[in-house]
């Protein structure tokens, strides 16, 4: 039974990542083909979802914009944790100045929401998904700091690191070989967490137009089309939501059941 | 050459607000020597043990002198510290249950300080390791190196830690309660084992407890600490019979000695004369003589 949450992780994030990967070579249709004869079909055959206002096929768009939302969602969280992390383990080893600036800083950024940044740069470069990705990284780069500093902070009251300090073991090997291992956990539990995050943001970004432009699918942009046609077509905004929820709920799930395989300490309770 | 450490009218106090913890303590440990350090929680042990060490919080203040081999070591930086500690000076800890780093097998945490201060690889130490292991009486020290901390008990971890601080054969080694956590037929076993691998490697020792009847067990002289000050110092025997202080008398009317061991000299040092470096490798493999249940269970 604990094997459970591991297979629909996997099941869920294997479905995207297949879905993705498949998007490259081949799609059912051309995501970008307009068919104003079959316009808002219902789901049946040939066009397995149905059609939207255009008449594009909706399957292959999904296809299409999970390409794009897996590529936010990591892209987001490889920045936002190699700046926040370090950060996080510094602010909680350090006392005095040194934590101190880099908690204002932090709390700096909190207070500037996504959609201000992705404005910043959608001004400065023109909105397109590296901007929006950006946006999102740095946006979430507090969140990691936090969350490491207040892991490294439970870590640094343990009596393990005063045993390797009384070992001679300098603060640098300290953070890396016993600080590290005993906050990835909690790390991995956030990252699952904000690549969930990553994927609504962008999709909220793209619905007012400040990362991936119009043309390329996403299912942030499909929901916005979709919303138009809510009365007359709720399927239409079904599919990119029930994506959206597989991948987020996926990688969310997968995160939680990779933290319990690997941590030690919770690998065999006997 | 005088002592490995002489602790000349040390005192720490802490904050802004200079709370003293240690007032004004004087003891020396000569080569191979042993000083118990008894005294209630909040007496000041510890301290002076973290601040031997060079442990204390950046907000601790430290006065007086505490010369390694001649040399003060009160207000040298960090790095000098570093240098000695684990090497020439290593200390148990008290609890085993989270002195082990959890997420690290216990065979590279054994091994951690030694490659440090060695430059070895850890390729080559894995049989230094198991050897240390086995020599602190673990059984089956492959599968023990190989596991997570809360994969041993108590007896386990507390030996393991043992065979970590004694990896580098330092002169000094300071033992924090390293019994208090344990049950008393574990802390028995753990005693034996850690009189055996003092001796071999002659370390010196600053044991702290405040328990006097488990300081009898490794000590022969005995500090008695009580709010900051030594109060009284000597021999154990001569404490037991001739208390001078008024604590240390209701300390020693708390002692719970065992009827079976009256002596105050370590039984085990007497059993065992052969006990010196050389016979390191003759050292009988696995378990200490005595296990009343046949082993410690996992």
């Amino acid at each position: 039974m604990r094997r459970v949450p591991l297979i629909f992780g996997l099941v869920a994030v294997g479905f995207v990542v297949v879905a993705a990967l498949l998007a490259l070579v081949w799609t059912p249709y051309d995501p970008a083909v307009i068919d104003p004869v079959h316009r808002l079909g219902g789901p049946g055959w040939p066009h397995v979802l149905g059609t939207d206002t255009f008449g594009r096929d909706i399957a292959s768009r999904l296809m299409a914009g999970s390409r794009t939302c897996l590529l936010v969602g990591i892209v987001a969280v490889a920045f936002a944790s190699a700046f926040g992390i370090p950060l996080g383990m510094l602010a909680g080893m350090t006392h005095g100045v040194v934590s101190r600036v880099v908690l204002r800083a932090t709390d700096l950024l909190y207070a500037f929401p996504a959609i201000l940044v992705a404005m910043l740069l959608a001004a400065a470069f023109g909105g397109s998904s590296l901007t929006g990705t950006l946006a999102i990284g740095i946006a979430t780069v507090p969140v990691f700091t936090r969350v490491a500093r207040a892991g490294t902070l439970s870590v640094m009251s343990q009596d393990y690191i005063w045993a390797a300090r009384g070992s001679g073991i300098s603060w640098a090997s300290i953070a890396v070989r016993h600080v590290w291992p005993n906050i990835a956990p909690l790390i991995g539990v956030q990252a699952s967490v904000s690549f969930g995050m990553a994927i609504l943001a962008e999709a909220s970004l793209s619905y007012l137009g400040l990362a991936t432009p119009p043309t390329t699918p996403t299912w942030g942009r499909m929901l916005y089309d979709a919303q138009a046609q809510l009365f007359n077509a709720p399927l239409l905004t079904l599919w990119p939501a029930a994506a959206i929820v597989v991948a987020v709920m996926g990688f969310n799930v997968l995160g939680d059941a990779l933290r319990d395989l690997l941590d030690p300490r919770l690998r065999e309770v006997s | 050459m005088t002592g490995v450490l002489e602790v000349d009218d040390l005192s720490v106090d802490f904050g802004r607000r200079r709370l003293p913890a240690v007032r004004g303590i004087s003891f020396s440990l000569a080569p191979g020597e042993r000083l118990g350090l008894i005294g209630e929680s909040g007496s000041g042990k510890s301290v002076t043990a973290l601040s031997i060490m060079g442990l204390l919080p950046e907000n601790a203040r430290v006065r007086g002198q505490l010369r390694w081999r001649g040399e003060n070591l009160v207000g040298r930086p960090d790095a000098v510290l570093s240098r000695l500690r684990g090497r020439d000076l290593a200390m148990v800890f008290q609890e085993p249950m989270t002195a082990l780093d959890p997420t690290m097998r216990v065979g590279r945490q054994v091994a951690e300080s030694y490659i440090l201060h060695r430059d070895a690889s850890s390729g080559q130490v894995r049989g230094t390791v198991l050897e240390a292991l086995g020599r602190v009486g673990i059984e089956d020290p492959q599968r023990i190196a190989d596991a997570y901390p809360h994969q041993l008990s108590g007896g386990q971890r507390q030996r393991a830690l043992i065979a970590m601080a004694l990896m580098n054969r330092p002169s000094l080694v300071i033992c924090d309660e390293p019994t208090t956590a344990l049950d008393v037929t574990v802390q028995a076993t753990v005693l034996r084992v850690l009189n055996r691998q003092l001796a071999s490697v002659q370390a010196a020792c600053l044991f702290i407890s405040h328990d006097l009847a488990v300081v009898a067990q490794v000590c022969e002289r005995v500090a008695v600490m009580w709010r900051g000050r030594i109060v009284e110092t000597g021999r154990i025997v001569d404490i037991l019979e001739r208390p001078r202080h008024p604590y240390t008398a209701t300390l020693v009317a708390a002692a719970r000695f065992d009827p079976s061991e009256p002596r105050a000299v370590p039984a085990d040092l007497d059993a065992e004369p052969g006990a010196v470096p050389d016979d390191l490798d003759a050292e009988p493999e696995g378990a200490p003589p005595t296990r009343p249940y046949g082993g410690e269970g996992r």
